[in-house]
């Protein structure tokens, strides 16, 4: 491409140029994609329904006619099963890092820009929450509120905050020494627009990267809590029960661990993937 | 006559872990409408200290210790934040230095010259953008139909200090203060940008205060020059006047060190620089004797002593040194 092309070019062209050549990364969003309309569309996807039981094919393998990944103990369908499992799982993934987002980004960008004794405050405050082992929090909240999806979800938001309030703290702290932050306030400009109109746009892309590590990670701790029985209560599927109820049938019906750990797998890896890929795409010393 | 920006006595202070640093020392300075003044001094001498502490925006843990800024009669430095907002960009224009980057690179030309009118003057999209355009073309970026849908990097250095600029006057503010505005351009840039500020100054009838190290720059569009040492104010003169005559050693020592292509000197031989010896030493209290000493051939025991006032040696020019003038038998130190 010649360099008045490149000149031409807008940020957000050159993002998606450079993200198009990513393989890994379109792999990941494919998968990715994948993950969310089974999430979303589990109703109509998936072939049963997730608690129907058919008693004429107890713990059937793989490709039987009818049942293509299988069923239980219990003669429920696997795949419909692993499909509205996707639906919890991005349930708890997504709305965890929603949470997360919401409380932490006010208080990063604030304490970075303010910086005196609210700086302080939230960095404690984030500090004690570091200090704070995931399952123990996940454990206590269980044990106050009563295990369920949604504060499952609660306690995985909750572990996040911390990561969140650095990044957008550091990135914040970085952009205060923009001249363009100074020549703002030189224009006349009021700290909510600097905060919002300023700043927000410029780290959109970190927190969106931040998003996709994150994702995955809620998603695995959402497998994990209702894996001990803390989290998704049967019979309501979630890939950490399915792993729960396979335990008994490893040696018989290995499928019913398999699948639901393939599945975690492929969740994860996907938005793992997609985040190197925008991370790649927009770092702007990568290669054009 | 009076003068549309007064500042007396400005300290502006940065504490340090290794105590108090006085990067403005009680300066004062007028600058009458339409008129340009430069500020000349070494880097670190307090001279972009002092442009931003005119607008309330020495950055923390810096602080104005004391003074009064005057404009058009109104302290700023009384003034709440939020009627001091309403000052800046809209009475008294910025310009900075490094135009790339005081251009918010996620944004278009566009809109980060209308959202200054938006602020300001209230302004629609739609009459936000034909001011825009108009202003555009005012600074001489050429297709600015195009250009207000590009971002900044898409621009030249010596475009985007037009559109910083074209932002810096939007609202035909009365005053601009350019902060080094040529300092990171190329030398065939620095010109252009020199006469684009001249004739907005014309035309818009606002005063300049010019923040510079380069004395051609100073030569080409100053009125005025105030020369500034440490923090201090040493020489301040009309800018004939300060190249014909000038008083204070340390302006001395700055006409020394400048280049001029294509003269000759008198004798034939070739013509070396000469440098000021020394570094700006570092303030950590206000001063009480003259602070150029160490580095002055002239300074003798008064000056260790005693703090030069400024004191008028010729007409407009006031100079602060008890040896002034072009040496001690005429010839420069």
């Amino acid at each position: 491409m010649s360099s008045a092309a490149l000149a031409l070019e807008t940020p957000g062209g050159r993002f998606l140029r450079r993200f198009l050549r990513e393989r890994p990364a379109l792999l990941g969003l494919l998968l990715a994609t994948g993950v969310l309309i089974a999430a979303v569309g589990a109703p109509l996807l998936a072939p049963y329904e997730p608690g129907a039981n058919d008693f004429d094919a107890l713990l059937v393998p793989p490709l039987t006619p009818g049942h293509l990944l299988g069923t239980d103990e219990l003669g429920r369908d696997i795949l419909a099963r692993v499909i509205w499992g996707a639906r919890t799982s991005m349930q708890a993934g997504v709305f965890a890092t929603l949470l997360a987002i919401a409380v932490a980004l006010p208080i990063g960008l604030t304490a970075g820009y303010y910086r005196g004794w609210w700086d302080s405050v939230a960095m404690r405050l984030t500090d004690t929450l570091l200090a704070f082992p995931f399952l123990i929090i996940a454990v206590g909240l269980a044990a106050i509120l009563g295990p369920s999806l949604g504060n499952a979800t609660l306690a995985i938001g909750l572990v996040q905050i911390p990561k969140i309030v650095r990044v957008a703290r550091g990135e914040m702290l970085s952009l205060r020494e923009e001249s363009f932050v100074a020549a703002a306030i030189a224009d006349g400009a009021s700290d909510r627009f600097i905060l919002l109109r300023q700043v927000l746009p410029n780290i959109m892309n970190t927190l969106l990267v931040q998003a996709t590590v994150i994702i995955p990670i809620a998603i695995i701790a959402e497998s994990t809590l209702s894996f001990l029985g803390l989290g998704v209560q049967p019979p309501t599927p979630s890939w950490g029960v399915m792993l729960t109820a396979a335990q008994p049938f490893m040696a018989q019906a290995p499928w019913l661990a398999v699948i639901p750990g393939l599945a975690i797998v492929v969740a994860t890896l996907s938005f793992n993937l997609l985040g190197d890929g925008l991370r790649d795409a927009w770092d702007p010393r990568g290669r054009r | 006559m009076s003068s549309l920006l007064a500042v007396r006595d400005l300290t502006v202070r940065f504490p340090t872990d290794a105590g108090p640093v006085y990067a403005v020392d009680r300066v004062s300075l007028d600058l009458r409408a339409r008129e340009v003044l430069a500020v000349v001094g070494e880097s670190g001498c307090g001279k972009s200290m002092l442009a931003l502490s005119i607008l309330g925006l020495v950055p923390p843990p810096g602080e104005i210790l004391e003074g009064a800024v005057h404009l058009d009669g109104t302290d700023l430095r009384r003034l709440p934040d939020s009627a001091l907002r309403a000052v800046r960009g809209k009475q008294v224009g910025m310009v900075f230095q490094e135009p790339m980057s005081a251009l918010n690179p996620v944004f278009t030309v566009g809109r980060q010259i209308g959202d200054v009118l938006r602020r300001h003057e209230g302004l629609g999209s739609r009459e936000a953008r034909t001011r825009t355009l108009a202003l555009l073309s005012q600074v001489g970026i050429p297709a600015p139909g195009q250009r207000i849908d590009e971002y900044p990097h898409q621009l030249s250095g010596g475009m985007a200090q037009r559109v910083m600029i074209a932002i810096a006057i939007a609202c035909h503010p009365k005053l601009l203060i350019a902060d080094e505005p040529t300092t990171a351009l190329d030398v065939t840039i620095q010109a252009g940008i020199l006469r684009l500020l001249l004739s907005l100054r014309d035309r818009l009838g606002m005063a300049i205060l010019l923040i510079t190290h380069d004395l051609g720059v100073v030569a080409d569009a100053a009125d005025r020059v105030m020369v500034m040492y440490a923090g201090r104010k040493v020489e301040a003169a009309p800018a004939e006047d300060l190249f014909d005559a000038p008083q204070h050693p340390y302006t001395l020592g700055l006409l020394g060190a400048v280049r001029h292509p294509g003269r000759v000197p008198e004798d034939g031989g070739p013509r070396r620089l000469r440098e000021i010896p020394g570094l700006v030493p570092t303030r950590r209290e206000p001063a009480d004797h003259c602070i150029f000493f160490p580095r002055c051939p002239r300074a003798d025991a008064r000056c260790q002593a005693e703090l030069p006032a400024l004191q008028t040696r010729r007409p407009e020019h006031e100079a602060a040194c008890f040896h002034p003038g072009r040496g001690p038998s005429g010839s420069a130190p």
